[in-house]
């Protein structure tokens, strides 16, 4: 019996524990804001934070999450800074990687108040837009960054 | 489900039985061909459920509009409510919209060939205005006034004498019971009237939900009891099981049992491919299981694909003639002064790979089968391919296959192909309950229906002023047809995209087409055959002018020549379209020139490794130029820290939208220049994810899109594509420029630079 949080709430776990944590919230949990791009952890689709670090949760099985705080998209309170700057400079295309790269810039702004384009660069490439919106994600991360400064 | 019923993500039967739309008691429909039916069409509207509606007005004000087109990141599902709310004087803000189900009623529905505007701004104009003209009529009847003293602002009526006002949804009951005016009595709006349609503040309707996680895509879709399934496919095109053993696959936790579905019978359409399928509780336990699957396959005659002698031959049959799809003057009769003095022969080869979609979503769906019917939601372009496709793989009626269209998580024309959703619904035969079968990006990757892989020969006589006085032109590629018809060898439609069209002013012009087998399914991929077309004709026109050793800038202008009708020998469609939207080289040099200024063309001094390039195609009847610039550094490594682009689109609904495309558009470009290739060994496709099949990530990508929209008021054209094809070879030419090395094949990665 694995035990853990999600979004502020006690969970428990017993089913197969190689079974990445990306399925058990998505399949099990209901929460569907983490989305499913690769599978090994070349999209950053599924990025959701561990104790309030990045990961992928495709390749995160749920025995290395035993004991942890995870946080998805669902459990960002809106209007977080990241997701306004999101809005106010309409990154979205399909917005199916969004959500991924949200919860990877908001990791981002935590750990550095003011990023450089190279410093975003760095942070954000390991999350693929098949859209293109790349140049917007950089001006919303800029932006977020004033809001919060 | 949320996009349609607002209730939750899970489906249910009765829940699509009673639409958002039973609770609108004004409605207004209108079919696709709407003039002799609009008066039929009133006289029925009632307010009662009935799909083929277009808009409703519930009584506290709230207008619900159908989308009939899908949403894949192109904006069409905001794009076309918005004209209906322009038109009917709407506030946006209490706007909602209702995807519609597949249904030919709304006329065709492929989201594709970026056409959703340009097809249906009218319509959408005219069911805007008629809703409006009736709201006025009743609410002038309430006060006793004539219509003609009446007008309207956001959300009212107003009676412009004494200023009363009347909500939308005060007359909505009202206006219901009044007959539908005829086309000729609806007035529309004149452009300076326009509240939303071609204005900045316009954004995504579904821009809230995507950024807080709760938006619905084919990926999010349940059912109540359903199981999740996870297909191995053969891996060689047209393989059958010969064997297969179960039992490990069995014994992996969550794993339920295993069902087969049979191998299509030849030409392959969109049917699914055949192979195990894995039925499990989760998505996990299914991808699990099939790693234990042991599956013996039989002999297929496409296991003899091999790209690179693939290549050789195409790059062959490019050098014979083929078949003449336009002819002006006569080139042979040029070439033949090709030992004259002052005269030059030029001749260059290119080679493009072919490439996958990898729309970050792959391909995905939820159906189930009952007494003889089957309910779908999947992410698809093309919902009423869906009922064709499960009708024919059932045999079942058509009507009786219901495709819910979610939003999709990118599709790039991937999901105009409802292979999957065909998957999933044979799966819930065989098993009496509702299946989701989702495709890891592995399966996405070996089993696309590809962009194809294409040769092209090019010959041009050049005149002592270093002009071209003849310019043959030969493209050879396994075509899109052979999807339908497994001994297509000659390519169709893909003509009219970039071939058959050449927007050059020389005298003598011949494009041919050869003959190439398919042996993996081809499809349409973002500006389809324009992306091999381009790349050829526009390397081209580079390699000409610098062997003039004239500005690339100016030569392409002295190439398009003085503004002009382009006279083109099309048919069918393309004639249609040619009526409304001639070949129009002014707004071609245009796109150019504007491109040009905007880049400082010529004027800004590019150090060494550094160099710009520039390219302009017309495609999907929109007008595009691009110049890209680019530094490659000391180990060849290609940086593009700037990209310029020029529009001519006509009418444009959302123009921020319009730059996020075309930045989006340099951005796919990049990625199929830089590092695009699939690759087949034996038949069986090489890459796997995106450590071997690459798209641009943000370091890799354009660093800053500059995109301009010519203003217009030329009849909209499309968005989506347009922006891809004029990329890589203005990248390329770019690439000349700094470099001086003439790279003829994509993608850039296989080439040394440094």
């Amino acid at each position: 019996m694995i035990r853990f949080k999600v979004n502020g709430k006690e969970k428990t776990f017993d089913g197969d524990t190689d079974m990445p944590l990306l399925w058990y919230l998505r399949d099990v949990a209901e929460l569907t804001g983490t989305k499913f791009g690769c599978g090994m952890a070349l999209c950053g689709a599924c990025t959701v934070h561990q104790n309030g670090a990045a990961i992928r949760s495709c390749r995160t099985p749920m025995k290395d999450v035993s004991g942890a705080e995870i946080t998805t998209i669902e459990g960002i309170a809106p209007m977080h800074p990241v997701q306004k700057a999101w809005m106010e400079i309409r990154v979205p295309q399909c917005g199916y990687c969004q959500t991924g790269q949200i919860m990877q810039a908001i990791a981002l702004l935590k750990d550095n108040k003011n990023p450089s384009d190279q410093e975003i660069d760095t942070a954000m490439s390991g999350n693929l837009c098949r859209c293109g919106t790349y140049q917007r994600i950089r001006a919303a991360i800029h932006q977020a960054a004033k809001e919060t400064a | 489900m949320k996009l349609i019923e607002n209730v939750s993500r899970h489906v249910s039967r009765r829940g699509f039985l009673h639409g958002a739309l039973a609770s609108g008691v004004f409605v207004l429909s209108a079919r696709f061909i709407p003039e002799p039916l609009w008066a039929a069409e009133g006289e029925a509207a009632a307010p009662a459920f009935e799909p083929s509606l277009w808009m409703s007005i519930a009584s506290d004000g709230t207008v619900t509009i159908v989308a009939h087109r899908s949403e894949m990141g192109c904006g069409s599902r905001t794009a076309l409510p918005l004209v209906v709310a322009d038109e009917l004087d709407a506030d946006w803000s209490k706007v909602k919209i209702k995807q519609a189900i597949g249904d030919p009623k709304y006329g065709e529905q492929d989201t594709d060939g970026s056409h959703s505007v340009r097809s249906s701004f009218d319509l959408m104009r005219q069911v805007g205005a008629t809703g409006r003209v009736m709201l006025i009529s009743a609410a002038a009847a309430q006060w006793g006034v004539s219509p003609k003293d009446c007008t309207t602002e956001p959300h009212f009526v107003v009676h412009r004498a004494s200023g009363s006002k009347l909500g939308y949804g005060e007359v909505a009951v009202a206006a219901a019971k009044l007959p539908v005016p005829k086309k000729e009595d609806v007035p529309l709006k004149s452009r300076s009237e326009w509240r939303y349609i071609g204005k900045e503040s316009n954004s995504l309707f579904d821009l809230l939900e995507i950024v807080t996680g709760k938006a619905i895509f084919g990926m999010d879709a349940t059912m109540p009891g359903m199981v999740y399934a996870s297909v191995e496919h053969p891996p060689v095109l047209g393989q059958k099981i010969k064997s297969y053993d179960e039992k490990a696959a069995l014994k992996v936790p969550g794993v339920q049992k295993t069902l087969t579905i049979e191998t299509f019978k030849p030409p392959h359409q969109f049917q699914p491919l055949g192979g195990v399928a894995v039925i499990a509780d989760n998505t996990w336990a299914a991808f699990k299981g099939r790693k234990s699957l042991k599956i013996e396959w039989d002999n297929s005659p496409h296991s003899v694909y091999n790209s690179g002698p693939f290549r050789k031959t195409l790059e062959a049959t490019s050098r014979q003639p083929g078949k003449v799809v336009r002819n002006v003057g006569d080139v042979d009769a040029e070439f033949a002064k090709g030992g004259k003095i002052g005269f030059k022969i030029i001749e260059a080869e290119y080679y493009t790979p072919h490439l996958a979609h990898v729309s970050m979503e792959p391909p995905v769906a939820v159906a189930e089968y009952r007494d003889g019917k089957v309910l779908a939601w999947a992410p698809t372009q093309n919902p009423q391919a869906v009922q064709e496709t499960i009708a024919g793989v059932l045999g079942i009626k058509k009507e009786d296959v219901t495709c819910h269209v979610t939003l999709l998580g990118g599709a790039f024309g991937r999901k105009s192909i409802p292979d999957q959703v065909a998957e999933a619904a044979v799966l819930s035969k065989k098993l009496g309950k509702p299946v989701k079968v989702v495709w890891s990006r592995e399966d996405d990757i070996h089993f696309d229906f590809f962009h194809s892989v294409a040769a092209m020969y090019m010959k041009a006589a050049i005149g002592p002023d270093g002009k071209p006085t003849a310019w043959l032109q030969r493209t050879v590629y396994p075509p899109i047809n052979s999807t339908f018809d497994a001994s297509a060898t000659y390519a169709d439609d893909e003509m009219g995209l970039g071939w058959n069209n050449l927007p050059f002013d020389i005298a003598n012009h011949r494009a041919e087409n050869g003959p190439a087998d398919y042996h993996v399914r081809i499809g349409w991929l973002r500006s389809v055959a324009n992306i091999y077309h381009a790349f050829a004709i526009h390397s081209f026109a580079d390699e000409l002018a610098k062997s003039a050793n004239k500005e690339s800038v100016q030569y392409l202008l002295e190439l398009i020549g003085p503004p002009r009708i382009v006279s083109l020998d099309l048919k069918g469609d393309e004639a249609e379209d040619a009526k409304n939207y001639p070949l129009d080289t002014a707004r071609l040099r245009r796109v150019v020139e504007i491109a040009a200024e905007k880049s400082g063309w010529g004027k800004r001094p590019m150090g060494k490794g550094r160099g710009m390039g520039i390219a302009a195609h017309r495609s999907f009847l929109t007008y595009v130029a691009t110049v890209v610039e680019v530094e490659v550094d000391s180990k060849g490594q290609v940086h593009i820290p700037n990209v310029w682009t020029a529009v001519d689109a006509g009418t444009v609904v959302s123009p921020d939208n319009i730059r996020n495309q075309f930045e989006g558009a340099a951005v796919f470009g990049a990625s199929l220049a830089l590092f695009g290739e699939i690759t087949a060994t034996n038949g069986i496709i090489d890459q796997s994810n995106f450590h071997n099949y690459q798209i641009a990530r943000m370091n890799r990508a354009p660093r800053h899109i500059d995109v301009h929209i010519v203003e217009s008021k030329a009849p909209p054209a499309g968005v989506g594509e347009p922006g891809v094809p004029p990329f890589a070879p203005a990248l390329y030419n770019a690439v000349f420029a700094a470099t001086g090395k003439r790279v003829r094949e994509l993608p850039l990665s296989k080439v040394k630079l440094a």
